[in-house]
């Protein structure tokens, strides 16, 4: 499955460092699946303590069903723990547009084909004012481009040449490559000692 | 033109280019936990594919264990299972598992050091992003999601791309009262959370030279707060003398070490930039928001937004409101509830030693909440055999068994409510130890003790006396 294209409807959860511990609090990493994190998604900043709704973006009518994620710089930032992009996928989400993102988190998106892509703040003011006004509008990421279009207008996008090319080539889950060179890993492992 | 270590462990460990321009990347040592593994095992199954190199993978229980009771089963069902799933995994694959009380469990970061595991030149990686701990040793340590667990079960490699080198030299003299957290707090502090995107962080200079390996863990293990994938410092004759006589190094351990040395990036190595700090303008630092950069000495007083500007006012704004403090106002004196020294930052015997060097016939605030846990059952035994345990107890800390409790509070070590907690962790995330509104203050082991006895945040070297003299 091609990655190059996606679309949907956007949703913006401002704010600079929002780490991993607010996308997935660290009481819902008890779990030995992934499978049920996506209710648990930025738990504490949708909900109170006793349950009831904070009335946060992510829960707005006018976003149900979004499916691109903006958010500002240096999103994912802290632990290492995938249960953050397993969480986001799970709840719908396809795709993370920000200002930046750190390293482990977009890491775990990758693999797991959920592509992180960089647009710059003065584009993202426009962006987001946009999916504020008209939150029907579709956001189309295109990776081939490097592009995002919505609402007629085209704002560029950055990614590591080597994250594109693994969504343009449907390489993001690099395990069957991996297992691809075992005589190779052989022959590293024995000359380094290790096997 | 020479080489830096990075750049050495790197191509000794490639082997390959994949065609999207990554690289594949052998894995020395796989370092697993009851948290962010056992997913991988059920993946492993799916696949149908078996653990390649099972002697490179070694297991512990650390992030979900209580502190107070671990007699099995534990009073957490799911606790009880995650921590069952990855014991029943590992003998299943023939991985070595160091269980609760077999005198070798601990915080996987504390364990993989103090048997000798963890080795010069190696690349290590977990399932948890301080890993970066290991670089303490010359190692590239790489914090990595459960995907990637897997792909190290199932293969012994990682996908990935070269990382740039940032040099950080740090000289000149610590003053009294200041440590290696308040070394990393200010790196963090001058770089920013997100300085180090992109970049391995090479630590070196006067500073770095004359630390322990303890305290260099300190520093490297909180690289990946800064931002960068991973830290480390070259290796050294510190380096060798830490390791010699340990558990699992190599049995020709002269040889070992004239390999080792050869890792050191040479002096005429080239980095992709370079950062000059002077440790004379190090104090003991504190937090005083909810990323470890949002820090100021304990002289200074909290920021004010008024100077900042859009998301940065913000940032300071919303950290204000969380943390409840008033810009302007000086940190110092802000009363604590709880008081945490530990984790694998700050869980070592030399931090434990430390604050047992100061803290003999002063007592714990009786507003406060302290507790002290080890980073694994060496440091408990250790601290024992040496009297530790009964100094923190007569203080008035509660001397816990290891884990990594109220770091990350996936154990029942919480804060409760709006909570302060003064605290030798890594992290002040909102929420990050265990209460949606407690709230988190880093500082160095001495200074939470210091804190926990006033009650409030305070400045070791007043409390404790600390002059030129007596250190």
């Amino acid at each position: 499955m091609s990655l190059s294209k996606l679309a949907g409807k956007g949703v913006y959860v401002q704010g600079n460092d929002i780490d991993t511990d607010r996308i997935i609090p660290a009481r819902y990493l008890k779990c030995v699946t992934f499978d049920e994190l996506g209710p648990s998604l930025f738990y504490d900043v949708r909900f109170e303590s006793d349950g009831t709704s904070k009335d946060h973006v992510l829960d707005a009518h006018q976003h149900e069903g979004a499916e691109i994620l903006i958010s500002d710089d240096n999103f994912g930032c802290g632990s290492s723990r995938e249960h953050a992009p397993q969480a986001i996928q799970k709840f719908g989400l396809k795709a993370v547009i920000a200002g930046s993102f750190a390293e482990i988190f977009q890491g775990n998106c990758t693999t797991l084909g959920i592509p992180c892509v960089v647009m710059d703040e003065a584009n993202r003011v426009k962006l987001t004012a946009d999916v504020e006004k008209h939150p029907e509008s579709e956001i189309i990421i295109d990776l081939e481009g490097m592009q995002v279009i919505c609402a007629n207008a085209i704002y560029p996008i950055l990614m590591k040449e080597s994250t594109r090319e693994a969504f343009l080539t449907s390489t993001f889950d690099p395990l069957d490559n991996l297992l691809g060179a075992k005589t190779e890993i052989h022959s590293t492992a024995k000359k380094l000692g290790y096997a | 033109m020479g080489k830096n270590l990075f750049q050495k462990v790197w191509d000794d460990h490639v082997i390959r280019q994949l065609d999207n321009g990554q690289h594949q990347v052998f894995m020395a040592l796989h370092l697993i936990h009851e948290v962010t593994s056992p997913q991988a095992f059920g993946m492993l199954k799916d696949k149908g594919l078996n653990v390649a190199y099972p002697k490179r993978t070694y297991a512990t229980v650390d992030h979900i264990i209580p502190t107070d009771n671990q007699s099995r089963p534990l009073a957490d069902d799911m606790a009880e299972k995650m921590i069952q799933v990855l014991s029943d995994a590992s003998s299943e694959h023939g991985i070595e598992f160091f269980a609760p009380e077999s005198g070798s469990q601990g915080i996987v970061h504390v364990v993989g050091p103090e048997l000798g595991l963890t080795q010069p030149g190696m690349t290590i990686c977990c399932g948890d992003s301080h890993t970066a701990t290991h670089g303490a040793f010359g190692c590239i340590a790489l914090g990595i999601g459960t995907s990637q667990v897997r792909d190290v079960l199932a293969s012994q490699t990682l996908a990935m791309d070269p990382l740039k080198v940032r040099r950080i030299k740090v000289d000149g003299e610590l003053s009294v009262g200041v440590t290696a957290k308040d070394v990393i707090l200010h790196i963090i502090r001058i770089l920013g959370v997100n300085g180090g995107v992109g970049y391995a962080y090479e630590y070196g200079g006067s500073v770095i030279d004359a630390m322990t390996m303890e305290e260099r863990m300190t520093v490297c293990n909180m690289s990946i707060e800064g931002g960068a994938r991973c830290g480390y410092i070259n290796p050294d004759e510190t380096t060798f003398e830490f390791l010699k006589g340990r558990e699992r190094v190599p049995a020709d351990f002269d040889e070992a070490c004239e390999k080792w040395r050869g890792y050191a990036s040479d002096l005429e190595a080239s980095y992709d930039d370079e950062v000059l700090i002077s440790a004379a303008d190090i104090k003991p630092t504190v937090t005083w928001g909810v990323t470890p950069a949002q820090a100021i000495s304990i002289e200074e007083l909290v920021p004010s937004p008024h100077k900042a500007e859009g998301l940065d006012k913000n940032l300071i704004n919303d950290a204000l409101s969380y943390m409840k403090l008033e810009a302007g106002a000086p940190i110092k004196g802000t009363k604590i509830d709880v008081a945490f020294i530990g984790s694998c930052t700050n869980g070592r015997l030399s931090d434990f030693q430390a604050v047992a060097k100061v803290i003999e016939g002063k007592t714990v605030a009786s507003n406060v909440r302290a507790i002290a846990v080890p980073g694994s059952e060496k440091v408990d035994k250790d601290a024992r055999a040496i009297g530790l345990h009964d100094l923190f107890e007569a203080a008035g800390f509660e001397w816990r068994k290891p884990g990594c409790s109220m770091c990350l509070a996936m154990n029942p070590d919480k804060l409760v409510g709006d909570e302060i907690c003064a605290s030798s962790s890594n992290r002040n995330f909102i929420g990050r130890q265990g209460s949606s509104t407690g709230r988190t203050i880093l500082m160095s082991p001495i200074m939470v003790a210091a804190s926990a006895i006033e009650g409030s945040v305070a400045d070791a070297r007043e409390v404790f006396n600390l002059t030129e003299e007596t250190s």
